[in-house]
């Protein structure tokens, strides 16, 4: 079986946010990318699948040119080939972005080759948008989970786990279908240095998407507020439990 | 006309569904709309009362509630079959849910079969005419103002973006059953089983009163003894940062962050967590953060109220000792 998984560069921010100056996107000048924590766990379950089921894991992604570092690093991870829909994301909203990738599934299809689970990240780091996997699932009229955290072929359905209000919950779904992954369930592997050098050379298509897109709706992007530091240092070291257990008591946490 | 889609548990609305409603009543108030709510799913009778009460209190007059037996397990495209029939039948032009799994799940589904846009994680209106939103993006470092002119706007509001405010004029909200339009393609995706989660869940961590921290300053798998009793200590609820869970240290359900949880506690403890955009992301909604951190400079200090500086091995156990001899245990 194949197995589509989809990633997105989004900036690596861990610190402080700049913006561009028309506002309308993240300023990753002085930051490097990288793919979310959700994607790079989807990254993983499809190498996993594909392996397990001797089909293989190709990883997509629809982004400007240098997207094909973030594709090279899912190559170098066990996905076998890659494509790239290079477009300006920022012109391109959830639905857009699905339109696009429903596209790709329905060409390589009608080329020979199917790919029966499409793996997504839960939600973009950047845009958050909670959409593109559902949008997509709609277009390729599939079936689609979402919140998933390890999923398993079973015949032609896959078993998927994510974690609900009351516990963990199991879907069964039929093939094909479209699964969106949250962080927890699996553990990225390291690229190693072989697989880096296969990536080097493995194929990758590189697409202009055909729709023309409708847009985010976004107007412009700000900062909040920065939050005036207003800490009262109680103290260093073990010496300051009594005024920690002051505090507790004076915020209503412990009542003695 | 405002249509919220509400999520119940045992006491009733959710928290954060009643700050959907909130907010949906603010917005109401500046555009001249009703609000209306819609409730998808089993409700024990037991929990009734309490979502009639959380209701009324938010001066919603009707609850459209989806009758199906089919509708016993969850499945997202059924349930936004259900809530369209609602937006439909009430003429809506305005959907709101909580930010949820759930509700951002539920609304894709709803925006994706009207085909609409949707906006996730909203944190404020700035115009009713046009509608244009404010989002939290990049894990709420950076905020977007968006457009919704579709015919029905679409938007789920970011958990503790508003505190739940009782209505000036209550009401006494009347619950109106009615038979969705579910087809059988709708349950495909649909939970089979449940299976109670071991540790701590989730939900436990999201309306704990009392959070306690831990990130890699704890150092390994063993060095969670101290903070597991202070929490015990302060009847809190443990979460850790995305290194922990990402070293296996601890389970991800006990993540807080941008993809773990989203908490709003009366106070967190932070112990060895330097406050990533990552982290801060789940946590900034607390009410007191009293932050323990070897470095006085990281951002979670920063950010702080409160702040012990030093080790968290050797304060923690203090404040413990100190908490048990005030407390008497």
């Amino acid at each position: 079986m194949n197995v589509l998984v989809c990633i997105k560069r989004v900036p690596d921010v861990s610190g402080e946010v700049l913006l561009t100056e028309d506002a309308q996107s993240v300023d990753a000048r002085h930051v490097g990318f990288t793919v979310s924590p959700h994607e790079e766990c989807a990254v993983e379950l499809a190498t996993q699948l594909a392996g397990a089921s001797g089909g293989t894991a190709t990883v997509l992604s629809l982004g400007p040119a240098e997207s094909v570092e973030q594709l090279r690093n899912a190559m170098a991870v066990g996905c076998s080939d890659g494509v790239l829909i290079e477009a300006d994301t920022d012109r391109f909203g959830p639905a857009d972005v699905a339109g696009a990738i429903a596209d790709v599934v329905t060409a390589r299809e009608a080329a020979g080759t199917p790919y029966d689970l499409v793996l997504l990240g839960n939600d973009a780091a950047d845009t958050g948008d909670f959409q593109v996997p559902v949008r997509l699932a709609y277009a390729l009229d599939r079936p689609v989970l979402t919140g998933i955290s390890t999923c398993a072929l079973d015949g032609d359905r896959v078993q998927a786990r994510g974690d609900g209000p009351d516990g963990t919950e199991i879907f069964e779904v039929p093939l094909p279908a479209v699964v969106a992954v949250m962080e927890g369930g699996v553990s990225p592997r390291y690229p190693s240095v072989p697989g880096r050098m296969k990536a080097k050379r493995a194929p990758l298509e590189t697409l202009t998407p055909a729709i023309e897109p409708k847009g985010s709706g976004r107007v412009r992007l700000k900062l909040p507020p920065p939050r005036p530091s207003i800490v009262e240092i109680l103290g260093q070291g073990p010496e300051a439990a009594p005024a920690v257990v002051d505090l507790l008591v004076r915020i209503g946490v412990v009542s003695p | 006309m405002i249509v919220v889609l509400v999520e119940a548990d045992a006491q009733g609305a959710t928290v954060v569904s009643r700050e959907a409603l909130t907010f949906a009543r603010e917005l109401a108030g500046r555009s001249g709309e009703a609000v209306q709510a819609v409730l998808v799913g089993t409700l024990p009778k037991a929990a009734r009362p309490g979502l009639l009460a959380h209701l009324g209190e938010q001066g919603v007059p009707v609850m459209h509630f989806a009758q199906d037996d089919r509708l016993s397990g969850y499945a997202a495209a059924a349930w936004s079959a259900a809530v369209i029939d609602v937006v439909k039948s009430a003429a809506a032009d305005i959907l709101i849910a909580a930010g949820t799994p759930r509700g951002n799940e539920i609304l894709a589904h709803v925006a994706t079969r009207l085909d609409v846009a949707m906006a996730a994680n909203v944190v404020h209106v700035e115009t009713t005419s046009p509608l244009v939103v404010t989002r939290q993006v990049v894990g709420g470092a950076a905020l977007e103002e968006m457009r919704l002119d579709d015919p029905v706007a679409v938007l789920s509001v970011a958990g503790h973006a508003c505190d739940p405010q009782p209505a000036a004029e209550p009401a006494v909200t009347e619950i109106v059953d009615y038979t969705p339009t579910v087809s059988d393609r709708d349950l495909v995706a649909r939970v089979a089983r449940v299976e109670a989660t071991t540790v701590d869940d989730t939900g436990a961590l999201t309306s704990a009163r009392v959070v306690v921290g831990a990130g890699r300053g704890a150092g390994g798998p063993d060095g969670f003894a101290g903070v597991l009793e202070l929490t015990e200590l302060l009847g809190g609820a443990l979460g850790v940062s995305r290194v922990v869970t990402s070293l296996g240290w601890r389970p991800h359900t006990e993540q807080v962050g941008q993809t773990g949880s989203r908490i709003a506690p009366d106070l967190y403890v932070p112990c060895g967590i330097s406050g990533a955009i990552q982290h801060w992301a789940g946590c900034q909604s607390a009410k007191t953060i009293l932050a323990i951190n070897i470095d006085a400079e990281a951002p979670m200090v920063t950010k702080a109220h409160y702040a012990v500086i030093g080790n968290l091995h050797e304060i923690v156990p203090a404040v413990n000792a100190e908490l048990r001899a005030r407390l008497g245990r």
